[in-house]
């Protein structure tokens, strides 16, 4: 279990975590977050993994992920280290979770028989429950997880998180599936299709009735078919899931908190923080996307008051017109950014109240989106930077100022 | 177009786009701007979150309407909601307990893909027909989500060929394609990566919806300066200073320089990515400024129903 007085810093996730859980609520970042981590690790010597769920277009293409595979597969390091910089024996591998593909895989190896996972993968209630049922989707990207980490392959994997309605989702989705796999009213069903009516209780049977007549007997009778052949493979599927929640709680993972500064966001954050302190682990590392750039320390009441001052000034000719009113707009723009940059200061450290000693780390506003090797290096530096490799150029306006 | 004309074209407008564009900014955008022309609106929350509220300054709606703001109420109608309310408007009142206690409520539901997302449309059909408001907002899922939120009832038409489900499927799909009724607002940003997915969206929600899409929100669009910031630099500052007879030190001719610089760089970008959404995606744009100076409350949503307005004015 992570002792949450334990400070790691971004440089310990990416060179000692062994898994690394990047979360957050939709639009922040994540993939691209994720992206970044793993490609430093792989520049420090690791070997690398990076588990998207549904990353842009572009970024996906920048990664190789046009074809939808459910296996990593390596990229080659011309394209992430073109200027073989890495250390020795680091490599970068990129997948892209099939949800379905990952639950179909479970089935196969939890049937007792080939003819028992085909029956339950061909059912259309199965079906609906691999690729409609919010929460699998969670579930199966922490499946996978633990199926890369029992492997062995990789020092490092680092696993993007859907975007969930409810923040956490995946801390939740094994218990949920669990819940809905041990559904009492079906589970009295376990006989065969069509005489159920017939056995199950008067209750049970008035109870079923009434949803045929909402749903159709068809699809009543998929549910029951599925329950039936999924009989036997609970218990495998509950230690399996119990197994995939102890991954998270071992020490060598990381959990990466990505925001951004807005208020909806960092509402969010702070609840996320503190839900993942309800599971008694602990935010490693906060990231906080597309801040605003504060120029210089001068507050912005000041610089607005300044502005309003200048405006009132009484000049005359065009020319000192001209001069009063393009000084006035500069310092109302400097009053405006400041003004930003001082309250989304103040909105992390709200979240900071949560995650406690976890060091925060500032993205700027980027002028380009992240869809490219090229770009992911510059978010790198500004992630990481102490990297040996650094060139000396400041993205423009780094962070919020102290 | 005036503001009242537009708010009437249909009595129902599904407010959509990708997580973090301010779907729920521009959701009480409209809302205020709408109430503002006489008209009586009603809010519908379908995810259950609570930032709507917020930007009225107003505690977490609920299920029983709230009044948000003057001719502005507001309401949740989660797939929950939705369910339960269906099964009691079916006689099926004392089962529904029993459904959600035992955990069948979602074994159903995930036998029946998209039964949720009907349930919450057909509710929204209901309010319109009871004209619970003379315009109905809803605030929907996010972009991934919004798609099967507004295809799910044509699946369902298929997959379920009878009873009261494919009849609620058909009232939906009704509803969804008669522009009289009902129109999606799409919103996004202008940058690269949302332009890209509402232009995704845009395509699925018309082709595999049949829904009519109003125009696009661009929302956060930096605001003119009164000045060329690409053309500012420290020593300009420090002439124009000198010329007003005014001190401003070395540093702070750098920092407001900068600032200009940045402020007209992401300006330009906006600009190229608002055009570029425009050339992928023939639909007219309302642009909404970035708000630099506050949180949104209640205010800050007054001056983007201004800006709304205006908006709307220019189509």
């Amino acid at each position: 279990m992570n002792d949450p007085r334990v400070v790691h810093s971004l440089d310990d996730v990416v060179e000692h975590g062994s898994v690394a859980i990047c979360c957050g609520s939709g639009g922040v970042g994540k993939t691209t977050t994720a992206a970044v981590l793993a490609v430093q690790s792989a520049r420090r010597g690791r070997r690398a993994v990076v588990v998207t769920i549904d990353p842009a277009k572009r970024l996906a293409n920048a990664l190789g992920l046009d074809e939808l595979s459910n296996e990593p597969h390596q990229i080659d390091p011309a394209r992430w280290d073109p200027k073989g910089e890495r250390v020795e024996g680091g490599r970068l591998s990129a997948m892209m979770l099939d949800t379905k593909s990952t639950f179909d895989d479970l089935v196969t190896r939890y049937a007792a028989t080939p003819e028992q996972a085909q029956r339950i993968l061909e059912n259309s209630f199965y079906r609906n429950l691999a690729s409609a049922l919010s929460g699998t989707q969670e579930y199966m990207a922490m499946e996978k997880l633990h199926e890369l980490h029992e492997e062995g392959d990789f020092d490092l994997i680092v696993v993007d998180t859907p975007p969930s309605r409810h923040a956490l989702d995946f801390l939740d989705a094994p218990k949920r599936l669990l819940r809905l796999l041990d559904n009492r009213v079906f589970r009295l069903l376990m006989v065969p299709t069509r005489t159920y009516l017939r056995v199950a209780g008067a209750a049970v049977q008035m109870f079923l009735h009434t949803i045929s007549r909402v749903v159709g007997t068809e699809v009543v009778d998929d549910i029951v078919a599925f329950f039936r052949s999924f009989e036997g493979m609970e218990e495998g599927f509950r230690e399996r899931a119990h197994r995939v929640v102890e991954v998270l709680a071992q020490p060598e993972t990381r959990f990466v908190l990505v925001t951004s500064p807005r208020r909806d966001a960092v509402e969010e954050a702070r609840f996320f923080a503190a839900k993942i302190g309800d599971h008694d682990l602990a935010v490693d590392a906060l990231i906080v996307n597309r801040v605003h750039p504060r120029f210089g320390t001068e507050l912005s009441a000041g610089l607005r008051s300044r502005a309003d001052s200048l405006r009132e000034l009484k000049v005359s000719g065009r020319e000192a017109t001209a001069a009063r009113d393009r000084l006035s707009a500069c310092y109302a723009n400097l009053a405006d950014f400041n003004e930003i940059a001082e309250r989304e200061r103040a909105h992390i450290e709200t979240v900071r109240v949560r995650t406690g000693a976890a060091p925060v780390s500032f993205v700027p506003y980027l002028a380009h989106d992240v869809h490219d090797f090229e770009a992911l290096a510059e978010v790198g530096r500004i992630l990481f930077p102490d990297l040996p490799d650094r060139d000396g150029s400041e993205p423009t306006g780094a962070g919020p100022g102290q | 177009m005036e503001l009242d004309r537009f708010c009437s074209t249909s009595r129902v407008i599904i407010v959509a786009g990708k997580g973090g564009v301010g779907k729920t900014t521009v959701t009480a955008t409209l809302a205020v701007a709408a109430a503002r022309t006489g008209m009586s609106v009603l809010i519908v929350e379908v995810e259950g979150k609570s930032g709507l509220a917020s930007a009225f300054d107003r505690p977490p709606l609920g299920y029983e309407e709230t009044e948000l703001a003057p001719g502005v109420r507001g309401r949740t109608l989660t797939p929950d909601d939705a369910l339960l309310d269906w099964l009691r408007g079916n006689g099926l009142r004392r089962i529904s307990n029993r459904l959600v206690a035992s955990g069948t409520l979602d074994v159903v539901a995930t036998a029946v893909p998209g039964l949720k997302d009907i349930l919450v449309l057909g509710k929204v059909k209901s309010l319109d027909l009871t004209r619970a408001a003379d315009l109905v907002v809803v605030d929907a899922p996010a972009a991934g989500h919004a798609v099967t939120f507004l295809t799910s009832a044509r699946g369902l038409l298929d997959a379920v060929r009878v009873g009261p489900v494919n009849k609620q499927a058909s009232d939906v799909v009704e509803l969804l394609s008669d522009p009289e009724r009902c129109r999606v607002l799409l919103v996004t940003l202008p940058e690269e990566t949302p332009v890209n997915e509402l232009v995704d969206t845009a395509y699925a929600i018309e082709d595999r919806a049949g829904v009519a899409l109003g125009p696009v929100v661009v929302n956060g669009c930096y605001e003119k300066l009164a000045l060329d910031g690409a053309g500012v630099t420290a020593a300009s500052v420090l002439r124009d200073a000198d010329l007003l007879d005014v001190f401003v030190s070395e540093r702070e001719a750098e920092d407001l320089a900068r600032a200009a610089g940045f402020r007209a760089e992401r300006a330009a970008i906006q600009t190229h990515q608002a055009d570029r959404l425009a050339r992928l995606l023939p639909l007219p744009q309302i642009r909404l400024p970035f708000l630099f100076t506050a949180d949104l409350g209640y205010q800050e949503i007054g001056h983007l129903a201004d800006a709304l307005t205006e908006g709307v004015a220019a189509l």
